[in-house]
């Protein structure tokens, strides 16, 4: 018989070692998926892990794919992390990008065809403002009125998504378009451009804020009393209230930081690898970097890294896509397996598995 | 706009319709929240539901078949969120979220080669009398067996939580599990049965989406309906018949808001189809302002048996 015996505190040594253990256990039962839809299981891997990198046909392509995809990731991710400890479950992300690309984009196109170097930094702060105030909708009806957010922030993304219909098709649509949905491409409009900063790096502006990010959050999370609160509110709420945190004013922080992050990560989108508002503008990063945040144990340093391994998979599940027929959904289940290989060993961390009985 | 176009009979039979999905996922639900699980999988598993029951009744042209499979296949899916939530004490919500993610991945890759194909549907039940009666027949007597199986489950589900004894250890479970299991109760296993009952009513709610309610497979076709499932319990303080009547009345603003879109009314389209999802906010507010009256006690907390 197997027996759990509680730890009294995390291991140290899982945390680190569980989520390397869930990708083996990953790439193991996708190679037994991958055997099932009639594929060769290594090629499979070694296309999705290990070519996208390294092939000399490919690689020139998709090494820079990987900081475009990484990037927004990252972003969204970090941001989540800190409600994620707090105990505050932001999962509308994918609305909140939906909106910093809304108010981005809107933003840009009043000033069109103007040229300014302001544009673009205003853009950054309507972009922000715009996932900001979304967020704050779920954060305001938890704190005042004791809505649950994780209901209201998920119904806010159809929300967003009918308003993201609405305005490709009305308020931003293109008037050159030939009538046509989907705003002007904004790459084709110098000042409102989201350039590379290295050319042929992948590295554009939000990559950047990205990295920045990851910084902010860790002095955050381990020198400010902010951070400190967080995760007071999130393992202890009880000891958190005695100590006086207010947890209004944590809600606020946690949906307010996710939401501007997420809407950071929409307008660097829309004026840089996406180019335009359109009706499928988003692309389901919002719920990607749920899986993200997780992968990396909600630190900031952890979730650069499984960032940048979840932005592999879609260029790998892409190449795959091409090479092999692999269907594109294969990849999104590739990711929740990960997710949930993850959650499983994490049982190492919290318990000790004792063999035999009492 | 033309709002004679809009018959009432047909509107409330509409309503049943559009809400039989919600209402099956949201009486499951509320049966594993009563047992103080929290499975934000919900949507996941109507997905899996809906892409299942689908294949089988195309393959097999039964679309009973097909729902018989789909709660099965989504209840065994369930058992995912069931064996990392309460046998590896895995985070709820994350593995929810997990079993949500994973479940819209699972059916684009089963339903690929089946989208644009249409499915057999059930046939209306011919009830004899009813059935014959003016308005009323038509509107309440001349619908599929699953629309009257699923008020039958609600009514099964109030009774089972009020008048039996297996109900009342599924609520003790759910108000305090230490005091549960001190006194006997395997608190694991009621928990992954309640688990399981709710993967099968999701399951069934999905496959009505796919196989009566559209009947077509279409990727990511249950829209939120799961998500929406989950706020009508906490609208319903849950409790079965408010659970019904929830779902009725989101059911009627789906309805109508198709029905005004059809009429041609002024508003613009895309305002008609978000106004369900801000309905859901509001109504989740108003009842949430109140205080969350009949919430179980031990709803989302991790138990594990200390001895």
């Amino acid at each position: 018989m197997l027996k759990l015996e509680k730890r009294l505190q995390q291991s140290k040594k899982w945390i680190y070692l569980s989520p390397f253990l869930a990708v083996v256990i990953t790439m193991i039962s996708g190679g037994i998926l991958f055997t099932i839809l009639g594929e060769n299981p290594f090629e499979a891997i070694r296309i999705i892990f290990w070519d996208p990198l390294f092939d000399p046909n490919f690689a020139s392509y998709s090494r820079p794919q990987l900081l475009v995809k990484a990037g927004p990731l990252i972003l969204i991710a970090i941001g989540l992390s800190f409600g994620f400890k707090a105990g505050v479950w932001n999962i509308g992300a994918e609305g909140q990008y939906i909106m910093g690309a809304i108010f981005g984009a809107g933003l840009a196109l009043a000033f069109y065809p103007m040229e300014s170097k302001l544009i673009f930094p205003l853009m950054i702060i309507a972009g922000a403002l715009g996932g900001f105030l979304w967020g704050m909708i779920p954060a305001f009806l938890k704190a005042k009125l004791n809505a649950n957010e994780i209901l209201v922030s998920l119904m806010l993304v159809y929300v967003a998504e009918s308003i993201l219909a609405s305005v490709s098709q009305g308020l931003l649509k293109n008037p050159d378009g030939y009538g046509f949905p989907g705003s002007r491409n904004l790459q084709k409009y110098e000042s409102a451009a989201n350039v590379e900063i290295i050319s042929n790096s992948g590295m554009h502006w939000g990559v950047l804020f990205a990295f920045i990010t990851v910084i902010f959050s860790y002095i955050v999370l381990t020198r400010h009393i902010q951070g400190f609160n967080i995760q007071l509110t999130g393992e202890a709420p009880r000891a958190a209230k005695f100590a006086g945190v207010n947890p209004t004013a944590n809600i606020v922080f946690c949906l307010g930081i996710s939401g501007a992050l997420a809407g950071l990560a929409g307008m660097f989108e829309v004026a840089g690898p996406s180019g335009q508002i359109t009706i499928e503008f988003n692309s389901g990063y919002g719920f990607t970097a749920i899986i993200v945040a997780f992968l990396g144990r909600l630190h900031p340093v952890g979730i650069l890294l499984s960032g940048l391994l979840i932005a592999l998979t879609y260029i790998g599940g892409e190449l795959a896509q091409l090479m092999l027929g692999l269907p594109g959904a294969s990849i999104q289940l590739f990711q929740g397996m990960l997710l949930f290989f993850l959650l499983a060993t994490d049982l190492f961390a919290n318990y000790r598995v004792k063999i035999g009985t009492n | 706009m033309d709002f004679s176009s809009i018959n009432p009979a047909l509107l409330i039979a509409s309503l049943m319709v559009s809400a039989t999905p919600i209402l099956l996922a949201a009486i499951g639900e509320a049966v594993v929240e009563k047992s103080g699980v929290l499975n934000l999988g919900v949507e996941g598993m109507m997905i899996v539901g809906a892409v299942v029951g689908f294949i089988i009744a195309v393959n097999t042209d039964a679309p009973l078949l097909g729902f018989i499979c789909a709660a099965i296949v989504s209840g065994i899916f369930s058992m995912i969120f069931g064996i990392l939530t309460q046998y590896l004490k895995s985070n709820q919500v994350a593995t929810g979220l997990g079993l949500t993610l994973v479940g819209l991945g699972l059916s684009a890759l089963l339903g690929r080669p089946y989208e644009g194909m249409k499915s057999p549907t059930l046939k209306a039940l011919d009830i004899p009398f009813l059935g014959d009666i003016p308005v009323l027949g038509k509107m309440l007597f001349s619908h599929d067996l699953m629309i009257y199986f699923s008020v039958f489950i609600v009514a099964m589900v109030w009774w089972f939580l009020k008048f039996t004894h297996a109900g009342m250890v599924l609520r003790a479970v759910g108000e305090n599990h230490d005091a549960a299991h001190a006194l006997g109760y395997k608190v694991v296993r009621v928990r992954m049965l309640a688990i399981m009952f709710g993967g099968a009513t999701s399951g069934l709610g999905g496959a009505y989406i796919s196989l009566a309610r559209v009947p077509q497979w279409t990727e990511g076709m249950t829209a939120g309906a799961g998500w929406i499932a989950l706020a009508i319990v906490v609208f319903a303080s849950w409790r079965p018949w408010r659970v019904l009547f929830g779902a009725y009345i989101f059911g009627g603003v789906t309805v109508l808001q198709l029905n005004l879109q059809a009429a041609g009314a002024s508003i613009p389209v895309e305002y008609l189809s978000m106004s369900p999802y801000l309905i859901t906010i509001v109504v989740l507010v108003i009842i949430s302002s109140r205080g969350n009256q009949g919430a179980p006690a031990s709803l989302g907390r991790p138990f594990h048996a200390s001895s």
